[in-house]
């Protein structure tokens, strides 16, 4: 299992285009992917899912990444949510 | 056939089928199911058409509003594969054993109640999406696809009445005429026909089973027909070849100066609504852009437009217009023209209200940005910015103070910007009034003559029941107009027309008589304009 954080530093938060761009890209991962915001948690390769955490600027997610290939995975994914 | 009358809008004949046009939020039936495992399938290729639809639209946005913009239409397709929001709609299906629609509402009011409950006011707006998503599925389901805003065919649409945002999806090269029961002749409706150079009639009683007839708009007499007889058809495409042939006289017209045969040269500029508009501008042979109107960077936006997506926008007119003026009016938003995330509050007299340059004056964050936008695209092409609802001095000044800091802090960053004439909109009767006090201060004067009369004549523009007394040539109308163009002289300043009367053409002389130095018109009516500019003598 595989797990990192980041901060999401747009304005309005983890809004509908980048929740959007973060589901493509871990709907390109063979490896469950899951998000975190506090005691909250859901798929990440769910739209509703990620946008329903309501993630606002400043706030700290955490991603997960269970599967074969997960360090490759969570590379990928992290070097991503690096421009979020 | 059935034949109707209404009041017309524009002189002209469409002919083709009628696109019954239906506002969503349409009552959903639950309906018990026997076998689900077929309706379930019936719902699946609903969403596929879904998808295949958002796709489409995302495409036209990208092209109309940008990659940005245009991504609500990407994340509204995830929406509709999202695995959470499919696993509930098949559920209900199975589990209750109901119709597709009636699980597709019930589980976008649930996903939309999620996002409705949210403490943050970006996310609590995102139950719209939600509920505009459930709504397409529905309408597929139903066989009423028409709020997609992707025609497949050339059509007529008939509604109730359009809002702008709902003619902002509309693919434009697909519509023939516009047929409603509601709106005036000055509604968004009307001026969006008029920019369009197509038929219009407003006031019909509109039948929802006319939805894939055909017929025939006839806009010389006001008259719709419903599933027409022969002969009429016959006659009616004859004069369609005529109207044809008349225009593309007028296309003999281009290349001319816009002169008239004493040698008085008038600058015969175009209005704009965005940025596609520019292909026809210069399809048409206008000398420059009168009128940006910029608001519909700001309507077509889920968001306020970043500094960058505007600069683009007006770089990209200015590169387009090679040198040739282009004018661009600030922010006018407010009155019939509203933007969710502006957060307006609602008024009892919107048309007199909170709007325009009064929100630039009260947010200046707003007004910087697009100012910054502006001043910086002004480096690529011959920029004028124009203030709209000018009713002061105060107000002037405050605003080239604030264009001052903005060039101070453009100088401090380095950042290039070009000569820019500043000019106001005269629109109100305050400002026709104190038009000798208003000169001095900027380099242009352009008379906005649908907001001035209206507030001159006490006529809301919305208002149906007016148009019978709205008189657009009367003479306390004309008055101001000449005593602003005499007063905008006096202090070397230039005046322009850019409402709808500029594009009048039993007015054109009058105007060219009392000394007016531009007219901007919508695209469609330059050549038109240019042939009576060229017919008049003076003396």
């Amino acid at each position: 299992m595989q797990k990192f954080t980041f901060t999401v530093k747009d304005e309005l938060g983890l809004h509908a285009r980048p929740a959007g761009e973060l589901v493509k890209e871990a709907v390109k991962c063979s490896s469950k992917v899951t998000i975190r915001k506090g005691d909250k948690t859901g798929d990440a390769k769910r739209i509703f899912n990620v946008m329903g955490l309501s993630v606002k600027l400043g706030e700290e997610v955490e991603i997960t990444v269970e599967g074969e290939n997960e360090e490759a995975e969570a590379a990928a994914l992290k070097q991503f949510t690096e421009n979020i | 056939m059935e034949k109707l009358t209404g009041k017309s809008i524009l002189k002209g004949i469409a002919i083709g089928k009628i696109l019954f046009y239906q506002k969503g939020e349409q009552s959903v039936k639950r309906v018990k199911i026997e076998d689900t495992q077929a309706e379930i399938k019936r719902y699946e290729s609903a969403r596929e058409k879904a998808v295949l639809q958002l796709k489409e639209l995302y495409k036209k946005a990208v092209k109309e509003v940008g990659e940005v913009n245009a991504a609500v239409f990407d994340v509204h397709a995830m929406m509709v594969e999202d695995g959470d929001y499919v696993d509930s709609i098949v559920n209900i299906i199975e589990t209750q054993q109901v119709n597709a629609e009636y699980a597709v509402a019930v589980t976008g009011d649930n996903f939309s109640k999620m996002f409705a409950e949210m403490d943050d006011d970006y996310f609590k707006a995102r139950a719209a999406d939600v509920k505009d998503i459930s709504e397409r599925i529905v309408n597929i389901l139903s066989g009423n696809e028409n709020n997609s805003g992707a025609l497949e065919e050339p059509v007529i649409i008939v509604a109730d009445d359009l809002a702008p945002s709902e003619t902002v999806q509309m693919d434009k090269e697909k519509l023939l005429a516009f047929v409603t029961e509601h709106g005036s002749s000055n509604s968004h409706t009307a001026i969006l026909a008029k920019t369009m150079n197509i038929p219009a009639l407003i006031g019909v009683s509109i039948k929802q089973e006319w939805n894939g007839k055909l017929a025939i708009v006839d806009g010389y007499t006001g008259t719709l027909y419903v599933e027409p007889d022969e002969d009429i058809l016959d006659t009616l495409k004859k004069k369609q070849e005529e109207d044809i042939k008349a225009r593309e006289l007028l296309q003999d017209l281009k290349g001319k100066e816009d002169v008239t045969l004493d040698g008085r040269k008038i600058k015969l500029y175009a209005n704009i609504g965005g940025v596609k508009d520019v292909a026809s501008v210069l399809a048409n042979d206008a000398a420059g852009i009168g009128l940006f109107r910029s608001e519909f960077l700001y309507l077509e936006a889920d968001d306020y437009p970043s500094e960058e997506s505007q600069f683009m926008a007006y770089k990209t007119v200015a590169e387009n217009m090679a040198g040739k003026k282009v004018i661009v009016r600030t922010l006018d938003i407010g009155a019939d023209k509203q933007a969710d995330y502006f957060k307006l509050d609602h008024e009892d007299n919107p048309a007199m209200g909170y709007r325009a340059i009064r929100i630039c004056l009260g947010r200046t964050d707003i007004f910087k940005t697009q100012l910054r936008a502006l001043l910086r695209a002004s480096a690529f092409g011959n920029i004028a910015i124009m203030f709209p609802m000018i009713i002061s001095v105060n107000e002037v000044k405050q605003i080239k103070e604030i264009v001052k800091s903005v060039k101070k802090e453009l100088d401090g960053q380095g950042i290039p910007y070009g000569e820019t004439e500043l000019g106001i909109m005269i629109e109100t009767p305050a400002a026709v009034m104190i038009s000798d006090l208003l000169a001095p201060e900027v380099d242009f004067f352009s008379i906005g003559t649908n907001d001035l009369t209206q507030y001159t004549l006490a006529i809301d523009r919305q208002n149906m029941k007016l148009d019978n007394i709205y008189d657009a040539h009367h003479p306390a109308i004309l008055r101001m107009i000449q005593m602003t163009i005499e007063n905008g002289h006096k202090h070397g300043c230039w005046v322009g027309i850019c409402g709808e009367l500029g594009a009048d053409p039993e007015l054109t002389k009058t105007f060219v008589e009392m000394g007016i130095d531009e007219l901007s018109v919508s695209p469609t009516f330059i050549l038109p304009t240019r042939k009576n500019i060229r017919e008049i003598k003076l003396n």
